[in-house]
């Protein structure tokens, strides 16, 4: 084994201190000389012809430097499909649509010069309902594109799904939906937009993707006919991040033509309310499901066609489909898929990327008729699960290619910290359910690469430039491990720039549960350079071969001659201030060889996937319909845990996610409009409603991960609801099919399984209409 | 309408004019420069914004400026000594990993503060009920009532969760 100093252990975050003494700095506390305030005035309609916007009053108010609407502004198109303006024009699609924006010397004046611009607007048929709205007679959220089913590719079949139904000894098939659910981080959306006197614009910006953001606001400037200008993307420090960060937005655009408009700096920061309204939400989706097994309980067939609520515009998030496919074709062993996915317009809020990405929504179905098959074939689930687990050296149907896989594993420590002796109590059950993640990269974009600048000081300290992003998970911190271990040197010894695109370098993203894996490689691949320049130059000082020496503790020491050793500090001394002087940079771009998805979906994605099993063990009361979770585990094979505290940290909060995904949250549209905008009628679950939670980790040391590690940020939540929904079967037999598991969905199903109406009343005795259902 | 109050900021006597309708956290983020009180909501709802008012925890996005008049109000600012060193809590939240993007963390250390002086062997159900105003989505919590508890009088054992060897690789 080898003996590591700083990879596996527990050390606290970088910014940790100074973020517990109060003294970093969000988007909310930046501020800039002469910088103004903006805000948005959004629709009052889910769809309406915008026939007229005055603006002459909001004008006129003192302190209002610009009004802006989509009259005034370049053509500027936004998001993967480009079907998005900055500020509206024409018509509006949804309640979140931007119509007008202020900038102002102050917040309240802003606020107030939104009260007085008067917009008219002439009301359009709308649609809310994904399936009404891929009828033929469906209002066109978009005319230009005939029809609101988007013209997306999501179609996969793999084997001969038909052959194999027919020879199925069982089959179960079912619908499945979840809801709209959004990211709440706890620091709101915000930007603040800067030009330099030759038009060259510096954006402080909440993002997960600096780089691609970079390109995105370059192409903004090109539509505002500013040609040839610099774009620097300055990330502060993210109040959270959970996929909502991976586009980028109207509110970005309307900082940047208010602040080029106004020539000052331009500040826009979201309230709560705002928060929940205009940011993206996880898709709702609607799957129609069927699988079966051959009578040993073999996996023969899967069969899905879902429809995903789109909203009104397109962002990344309509790729979902793409990441689904992957627990969809390889989560178990299964030889015959077929997959159709269909996003569709409608006048809702549109959605986005969310932590799993299409993940948790796919395996909710998957992994609820894994159980419903695991009973018609009247096999124990645990085992059925066993059965058709994924083992090392398997490829996929899609050519995913496993190569460490610790699948039994979890799912055995999952059995053994769950079970319970004794006779099964009254309205108690387990449940579990299993994932797969990509774990190495993910090639969803051209390149999935991140590039690191290694530069070392006369004191043997490094700054270490990297295209990461850090939102709180830990990049960087494991970044600064990886690079620590790699030249011997402290964690204090380590710091690690990853906010600034004028000094990093590219990289595609924090999305995938990439950034461990892909950036980790990139920082240890610049390590190694540096490593083998400082051991060559050592072993020209100390006479010997560089195999000779290895890097520990600040110094350079023999393997074998324990009194040749030399300060590393010192060394790089010697070596700056002689003739012909050095000093030490690296720089290395990692891009892993995983693969695009060929035409027909094939690829190997990721370098590595990532494998989980969650249990969990809930109390239903059968008066209420209320859930307890009584215990929850969740075991990951992770390859290496290269920080064991920050990796449990992903998994609680991921699993803590995953409960409010099946139990709570919910953002409420009535046709179309957000009617819980705020934390107390959209419920993220608080301090007091946190169960046991075990995060057992198993370590395969995947030979690509750097040190053996592979991604583990978003699978924490990405079983949870289905082994819960598992566990509420085995306790009360009723399954719920639609997310968020209410209390009063658990308590209508226990009432139609025991015969009884909604109310509770025997079927036919009647008289019970009045009857209230207590939350 | 614009007073003027005095009241103790962090050890020091503070003077200064405000408007009557300044919440406690507007003149804390926007008249003090104190930027360390975060908002998340504005509305009460997530306690980002705790401050400690005369011993109590309070969401200072709700709390009228003008009540601190005479009052003694700790800040995230203040409760680290003057030579830097990092009250036992916020070092117990830095050892512990309970931050991680950090939004909530000074309301939740503030929270916690108030919880251990007047408690100081809080025990679990205590830490949850003296936290549950304040929202965290990226720690699930658990590390949260792991680094209170360091931080306390309770003896507690810290599950430390390790990674588990199978048959096949020992
Ligand atoms: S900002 Fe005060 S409670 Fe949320
Ligand atoms: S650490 Fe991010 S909200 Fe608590």
């Amino acid at each position: 084994m080898q003996e590591f100093t700083a990879v596996g252990k527990r050390i606290p975050k970088l910014d940790a201190a100074d973020k517990a003494a109060g003294r970093i700095q969000y988007i909310q506390d930046i501020k800039l000389p002469g910088m103004l305030y903006g805000k948005i005035l959004y629709s009052k309609y889910p769809h309406a012809r915008i026939v007229n916007v005055d603006t002459s009053k909001a004008k006129k108010l003192s302190g209002v430097r610009a009004v802006l609407t989509g009259e005034d502004i370049p053509v500027i198109k936004l998001g993967v499909y480009k079907d998005n303006t900055p500020l509206k024009t024409g018509k509006v699609r949804s309640y979140r649509d931007e119509v007008a924006a202020v900038a102002a010397t102050d917040p309240e004046i802003a606020q107030e010069a939104l009260s007085l611009i008067e917009v008219t607007y002439k009301a359009l048929p709308a649609v809310f309902d994904p399936e009404k709205a891929m009828k033929e007679d469906a209002p066109l959220v978009h005319e230009r594109h005939k029809t609101n089913i988007l013209k997306m590719p999501w179609k996969l079949h793999y084997g001969d799904v038909e052959a194999a139904k027919k020879k199925a000894a069982h089959v179960v098939e079912d619908r499945f939906s979840t809801t709209w659910v959004t990211h709440c981080c706890m620091g709101t959306s915000g930007a603040v937009a800067e030009f330099d006197h030759t038009n060259n614009l510096t954006i402080y910006t909440n993002t997960q993707i600096p780089s691609l953001a970079q390109k995105d606001f370059l192409d903004t400037l090109k539509a505002m006919g500013l040609q040839d200008r610099r774009v620097r993307v300055v990330k502060p420090c993210l109040g959270g991040g959970f996929g909502s960060k991976l586009d980028t937005y109207a509110y970005e655009n309307i900082a940047i033509l208010l602040a080029y408009n106004t020539r000052k700096p331009v500040k826009i920061v979201f309230d709560r309310r705002e928060e929940f309204i205009a940011t993206s939400t996880r898709q709702p989706t609607i799957t129609y499901i069927s699988q079966g097994c051959d009578k040993k309980g073999n996996l023969l067939f899967r069969d899905i066609s879902m429809i995903l609520d789109n909203g009104a515009y397109t962002s990344w998030g309509a790729t979902t489909p793409s990441v689904m496919m992957m627990p969809i074709t390889t989560l178990y062993r299964v030889p015959n898929v077929r997959y159709e996915a269909k996003c569709v317009y409608t006048n809702n809020t549109y959605s986005q990327a969310m932590r799993g990405y299409g993940n948790p929504q796919a395996t909710f179905a998957i992994e609820s008729t894994m159980d419903m098959l695991a009973e018609a074939a009247g096999i124990d689930p645990v085992k059925f699960r066993r059965i058709n687990a994924n083992k090392p050296g398997d490829v996929s149907p899609q050519n995913f290619r496993i190569t460490t896989c610790g699948l039994d594993e979890c799912i055995d420590e999952v059995k053994k910290k769950l079970e319970t002796q004794g006779p099964k109590e009254e309205g108690i059950g387990m449940g579990i359910a299993s994932l797969i993640h990509v774990g190495g990269g993910a090639r969803v974009y051209k390149s999935d690469g991140c590039g690191t600048i290694l530069k070392m000081d006369d004191f043997a300290k490094v700054n270490v430039f990297t295209g990461a992003s850090d939102m709180g998970q830990g990049a960087d911190t494991v970044i600064a491990q990886i690079v620590a271990e790699e030249l011997g040197l402290h964690m204090e010894d380590i710091n690690v720039i990853h906010t600034d695109t004028d000094v990093c370098p590219w990289d595609v993203g924090a999305h995938a549960s990439r950034t461990t894996f892909v950036a980790g490689n990139s920082a240890l691949g610049a390590a190694r350079k540096i490593k083998s320049r400082i051991l060559e130059m050592a072993a020209r000082q100390l006479e010997t071969s560089a195999g000779e020496l290895i890097l520990r503790d600040r110094k350079i020491l023999s393997k074998t001659h324990p009194d040749k050793q030399m300060d590393i500090g010192k060394l790089l001394r010697t070596v700056h201030f002689s003739h012909g002087g050095q000093m030490l940079m690296a720089e290395h771009f990692y891009d892993p060889a995983n693969e695009n998805l060929g035409r027909d979906f094939r690829g190997n994605l990721s370098m590595t996937y990532t494998f989980g099993t969650h249990g969990v063990r809930v109390k239903v009361d059968e008066e209420t319909g209320k859930v307890k979770i009584l215990k929850y585990v969740a075991a990951h094979d992770v390859g290496k845990a290269i920080n064991p505290m920050l990796l449990e940290g992903q998994v609680y909060g991921g699993v803590m996610m995953g409960i409010g995904y099946a139990l709570t949250e919910q953002v409420i549209l009535e046709k179309g409009e957000n009617m819980n905008p705020n934390f107390r009628d959209y419920k993220i679950l608080t301090a007091k409603d946190v169960p046991i939670i075990e995060a057992p980790v198993r370590e395969t040391a995947d030979k690509e991960g750097p040190f053996g590690a592979k991604g583990i940020g978003e699978p924490g939540c990405v079983p949870t609801a289905p082994a819960i929904a598992n566990a509420i079967y085995d306790a009360v037999g009723v399954r719920i099919k639609d997310l968020p598991i209410t209390p009063e969905r658990v308590l209508a199903a226990i009432r139609e399984k025991k015969g009884l109406d909604h109310c509770g009343v025997e079927l036919g005795k009647g008289g019970a209409e009045e009857c209230i259902i207590e939350e | 309408m614009s007073q003027e109050i005095a009241f103790t900021l962090n050890g020091n006597e503070t003077k200064v004019a405000i408007q009557d309708h300044w919440t406690l956290l507007h003149l804390l983020r926007e008249e003090l420069g104190l930027l360390g009180t975060k908002e998340g909501c504005g509305s009460g709802e997530c306690g980002a914004c705790t401050v400690i008012v005369n011993g109590d925890a309070v969401n200072s996005c709700l709390y009228l400026a003008a009540e601190v008049n005479g009052k003694k109000v700790l800040t995230i600012e203040g409760l680290a000594t003057a030579d830097g060193t990092l009250h036992p809590i916020q070092q117990s939240f830095v050892d512990n990993g309970a931050i991680q993007c950090g939004f909530c963390s000074p309301g939740m250390i503030m929270s916690a503060k108030a919880l251990l002086d007047e408690n100081p062997n809080a025990k679990l159900e205590d830490i949850k009920h003296a936290l549950a105003g304040n929202l965290c989505r990226c720690t699930g919590y658990v590390q949260i009532f792991n680094a209170v508890k360091l931080a306390s009088g309770y003896r507690y054992d810290a599950v430390k969760v390790v990674a588990w060897q199978s048959k096949d690789d020992s």
